[in-house]
């Protein structure tokens, strides 16, 4: 991974704006953006960012790539959609937020134990187990991700939404024993397997 | 109504506002015949409600009062008000036009001494205002309107009010049976000076110009200085009518963005500007003005204007478009939420007055002109060669400052005459 992170430096040589056209979804839209401050204005989410969508932009613009690509910024956003609706240039924002996101992972730079990128990889792990999400599962691991007694404090917090989603059927207790998976989990694995394939390709051509 | 005489030689100008008055006296005045139709009651258009003109800051009534006095001078000028155009058939040098003319329902007797205005009862939006204020049922459009003459509401006509009217007039100058009345003529070339109007400021949804008082449109801003305005030419505030010492400005309401109407209207950070300075002239240092801009576009010689404003302590500029208004509830501000661009700062920022500079968009919508034109992406007239003889003047060719409108308007009049020329050419 840092590998591939050195690799991107020599490349794009302080040409920061250029590296996310070419390698983050809708990196492209960046250069459009007209400082204009509405979106990070309208961010439900802002006033809790380090750096707000507008300031990003601008940053991208302005080289400062390890400012960016360590921030934990663009792991705070909910998705809510808010920016893309506001922004009067159509800057697909949350889009390039999690392009952000996901790129400064697999660059390994993403921030160590942000919560949303922890609980992303927890969802992605147990999703990709059976084809299908786990949820008493996923809860409980969500419990436990800052640690045991943390863990139990959480569990307990919640047990009543619990046994309320048991009693509705809305979760079962048999989960735990491994759950359900989707019909054709072998071919659901192989379809992981190209969809990787065909992402490292992507990458390893732009990044070549 | 006398007859109307026109011929293929005839131009006709659509808009009396002051491109329109522009276009037709320069055709007049080299001598060709005109025929200058305007919708509303009188003349002026939308300069006759600004209190002064950048960058000079001189009083726009007085542009006006020369193209009036040059119009009643000029024989070859017709005016007709309250006259809207229906159809326009044929070609270049030979347009059959269809007119529409609303009634009045006062004639040429009317010496304007205001008894009718007194006797009757009923009130309406005073649309001269932008509905800030209210007018009586029978009214004179403006102080100083042309033609200097009543006008009674079509919705009194057949109420006891018109009867209370026409008692009221000493001059018999009221006339309730006159009707609608359509004219076709026939006119050589056409010259649409239809101009602009402020876009609806109700679809910005968070800045709350539907929800809260203290939050007006520049337009009506212009109205409020007005001596002889809604407020007596004080700034005050709606909600509650105290002095709005601290006025915020909002850059680019509307225009510049793909949700409303994507040009840049190119004439409000002029305006604003301008306005900042109605609030020294009115309350000298306890004046303060915020301008929230994304840029400022302060045209060609008009930089030096920004400058002096720049340097006016009581003026700060907040290089950020705002992202939402709220009101505090207790003391009716509004509260103006954003970050800024300079340091990407959070604020909340109470003011007594918000004013959007709101952005220009064509008066008439695609969809409603007399025949087929070609128009831009953003609605304003193309300069093309489809139109044939039927040429832009002013805001309907695109958001301009008067000057430039001006400019536009003669450049029109000159293809107009243009065309007319080759048809007397041709008749011999
Ligand atoms: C807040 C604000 C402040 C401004 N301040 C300044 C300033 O200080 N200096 C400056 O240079 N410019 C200023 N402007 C710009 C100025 O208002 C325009 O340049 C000017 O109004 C253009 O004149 P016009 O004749 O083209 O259009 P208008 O003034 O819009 O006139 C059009 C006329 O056509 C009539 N009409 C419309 N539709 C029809 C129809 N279908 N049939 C017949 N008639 C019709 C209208 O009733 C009107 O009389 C300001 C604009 C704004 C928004
Ligand atoms: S709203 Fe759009 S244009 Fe404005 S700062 Fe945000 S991304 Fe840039
Ligand atoms: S989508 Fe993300 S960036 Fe956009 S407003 Fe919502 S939380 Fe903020
Ligand atoms: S219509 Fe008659 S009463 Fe009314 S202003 Fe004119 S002259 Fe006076
Ligand atoms: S002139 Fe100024 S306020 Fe008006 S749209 Fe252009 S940049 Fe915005």
């Amino acid at each position: 991974m840092s590998n591939y992170n050195q690799e991107m430096i020599e490349k794009y040589r302080g040409n920061f704006l250029k590296e996310v056209q070419d390698n983050v979804e809708e990196g492209d839209w960046v250069k459009m953006c007209m400082q204009c401050g509405v979106c990070s204005g309208s961010c439900p989410l802002g006033p809790h960012w380090e750096h707000p969508p507008q300031e990003i932009f601008m940053m991208i613009r302005a080289g400062k790539r390890d400012e960016v690509l360590q921030s934990s910024s663009m792991w705070m956003c909910t998705s809510c959609y808010n920016c893309i609706a506001r922004c009067p240039r159509g800057l697909p924002i949350t889009h390039i937020m999690h392009g952000l996101a996901t790129y400064s992972k697999r660059l390994g730079l993403a921030p160590k134990n942000q919560p949303t990128a922890k609980f992303a990889q927890l969802f992605w792990d147990n999703l990709t187990r059976t084809g299908r999400v786990n949820e008493l599962k996923l809860g409980l691991s969500l419990y436990f991700m800052n640690g045991f007694s943390e863990g139990i404090k959480t569990a307990l917090k919640m047990k009543d939404i619990g046994l309320g989603m048991l009693k509705t059927k809305r979760m079962t207790p048999m989960e735990i024993l491994g759950g359900h998976g989707c019909k054709d989990k072998k071919g659901f694995h192989a379809m992981l397997k190209k969809a990787q394939e065909i992402e490292e390709a992507r990458i390893g051509k732009s990044g070549s | 109504m006398s007859e109307v005489i026109a011929t293929n030689q005839t131009i006709l100008v659509v808009g009396g506002g002051i491109s329109g008055q522009t276009a037709a006296l320069e055709a007049a005045e080299c001598g060709k015949q005109v025929i200058l139709v305007e919708k509303t009651p009188s003349l002026g258009g939308r300069v006759s409600q600004l209190y002064k003109y950048f960058p000079k800051l001189c009083h726009p009534k007085c542009g006006l009062e020369i193209n009036l006095r040059r119009i009643k001078a000029n024989r070859n000028v017709r005016v007709m008000t309250l006259t809207e155009v229906t159809s326009i058939s044929g070609d270049a040098g030979n347009y059959s036009v269809t007119l529409k003319t609303s009634p009045r329902y006062v004639n040429e007797n009317c010496t304007s001494c205001g008894a009718c205005g007194d006797a009757v009862e009923a009130e309406f939006d005073d649309e001269y205002n932008y509905g800030l204020g209210k007018r009586k049922g029978a009214y004179l459009p403006y102080n100083q309107a042309y033609p200097e003459r009543y006008v009674l509401d079509p919705a009194i006509v057949g109420t006891e009010d018109a009867e209370k009217a026409k008692a009221a007039c000493k001059y018999d100058a009221i006339d309730l049976d006159m009707g609608e009345e359509e004219t076709t003529i026939t006119v050589g070339a056409v010259i649409w000076a239809t101009g602009w109007k402020p876009y609806d400021a109700g679809k910005i949804q968070p800045y709350g110009y539907d929800r809260f008082a203290n939050v007006i449109t520049s337009v009506e801003f212009e109205r409020m200085l007005d001596p002889h305005g809604p407020t007596g030419g004080k700034i005050l505030r709606p909600s509650d009518g105290k002095e709005a010492k601290d006025v915020a400005f909002i850059q680019c309401a509307g225009s510049r963005d793909k949700n409303h109407l994507k040009h840049c209207s190119r004439i409000c950070c002029m305006a604003s500007l301008k306005q900042t300075t109605y609030l020294r002239e009115q309350f000298g240092d306890e004046g303060k003005g915020t301008v929230y801009y994304i840029d400022i576009r302060a045209i060609d010689r008009i930089d030096d204007f920004y400058q002096n404003i720049k340097n006016d302590p009581n003026m700060t500029f907040i290089k950020s478009k705002v992202a939402s208004i709220t009101e505090d509830k207790e003391t009716g501000n509004p509260v103006l939420h954003g970050v800024d661009t300079e340091g990407y700062h959070r604020y909340s920022n109470p003011h007594d007055l918000v004013v959007l500079a709101i952005g220009m968009e064509p008066s008439v919508p695609a969809g409603d002109f007399p025949m087929e034109v070609v128009l831009n992406e953003e609605g304003f007239v193309e300069l093309d060669e489809a139109n044939g003889a039927f040429f832009a003047a002013g805001c309907s060719s695109d958001a301009l400052d008067v000057n430039r409108a001006v400019q536009s308007a003669t450049a029109s009049a000159l293809r107009a005459i243009q065309v007319v020329n080759k048809v007397a050419g041709a008749e011999g």
